[in-house]
């Protein structure tokens, strides 16, 4: 499998680490939200079959973390993009 | 006071040479490294304060020349910046006084083995040894990769010359790896 990253081009799957659902971006402040938010962040996935968004972080390359739009049945890589940039689309400051 | 010798990565007091067939391998004790990273969002103003000091910043995965700095790019707003030790053994404290606040400078230098490859043609060479397409790659090339489970830093100064930057504690087998690779292509 073949990832394309934004800044490096074509770089083979091994090179990275596998995360998980990029939701963790989306971190809820559980002072304010309440439990049962963090408690859906913290615990609960959706587990699509089909487009998916994950989180990504290469290992042997550079150390970014990406955000790869993958379908998980066909495995086919839709989007590639830095989770910075995810995160700052997103407002999230940290 | 203790009257102390400097070793070398591979423990020696002299800087280690080793030919195989067509390749020499140099080990280099006499670069200056630090790492250089942007600091939140002051990523403009470094760039004016290196252009300002002759910092080269290169662009994503390559390297560029200078005197006395140079430089190749190691992650997003972050670069690994060489000079010679002889005259800037304290580069960082150059380094700093140059750039100022606009980045966070670490030093680099006795963390890293550095060995300078040379021979005819590379490719066969770090074929075995990486999964970087050395031959379709420019000169000025810079990555990080895997060899032998270590990451290293690989950057392309031509079809027979690269240099080489390992973690500094698994100097031996970083060597080892090369040459039992060269025995297998010469």
């Amino acid at each position: 499998m073949i990832i394309h990253h934004p800044i490096l081009g074509p770089r083979d799957a091994q090179e990275f680490v596998y995360l998980g659902d990029a939701n963790l971006i989306d971190r809820p402040d559980g002072m304010v939200a309440g439990v049962e938010v963090f408690h859906d962040y913290l615990y609960n996935r959706t587990n699509p079959a089909g487009e998916h968004q994950e989180l990504w972080y290469h290992e042997q390359g550079d150390r970014s973390w990406l955000v790869v739009t993958r379908n998980t049945v066909t495995h086919e890589i839709t989007r590639v993009e830095l989770a910075r940039d995810v995160a700052r689309a997103r407002r999230r400051t940290k | 006071m203790a009257s102390l010798q400097p070793l070398t990565a591979l423990g020696r007091r002299e800087a280690t040479t080793v030919t195989h067939g067509p390749l020499t391998i140099s080990e280099r004790t006499d670069v200056a490294l630090a790492s250089v990273a942007a600091r939140n969002g002051r990523a403009a103003d470094l760039a004016k304060a290196a252009q300002k000091a002759d910092v080269p910043l290169p662009g994503p995965a390559s390297h560029q020349q200078g005197t006395p700095y140079s430089a190749f790019w190691t992650a997003p707003e972050m670069w690994f910046v060489e000079a010679p030790y002889a005259s800037h053994e304290l580069i960082v404290d150059l380094l700093k006084s140059a750039l100022a606040d606009t980045a966070s400078i670490t030093e680099q230098t006795d963390a890293w083995v550095a060995f300078d490859l040379s021979a005819h043609d590379l490719t066969r060479l770090l074929e075995r040894l990486c999964n970087v397409d050395f031959a379709a790659r420019p000169t000025g090339y810079a990555t990080r990769t895997v060899m032998e489970h270590l990451g290293v830093y690989l950057i392309k100064h031509g079809p027979g010359a690269a240099r080489l930057y390992g973690p500094r504690s698994s100097a031996e087998s970083l060597l080892h790896a090369i040459e039992t690779a060269a025995h297998s292509v010469w």
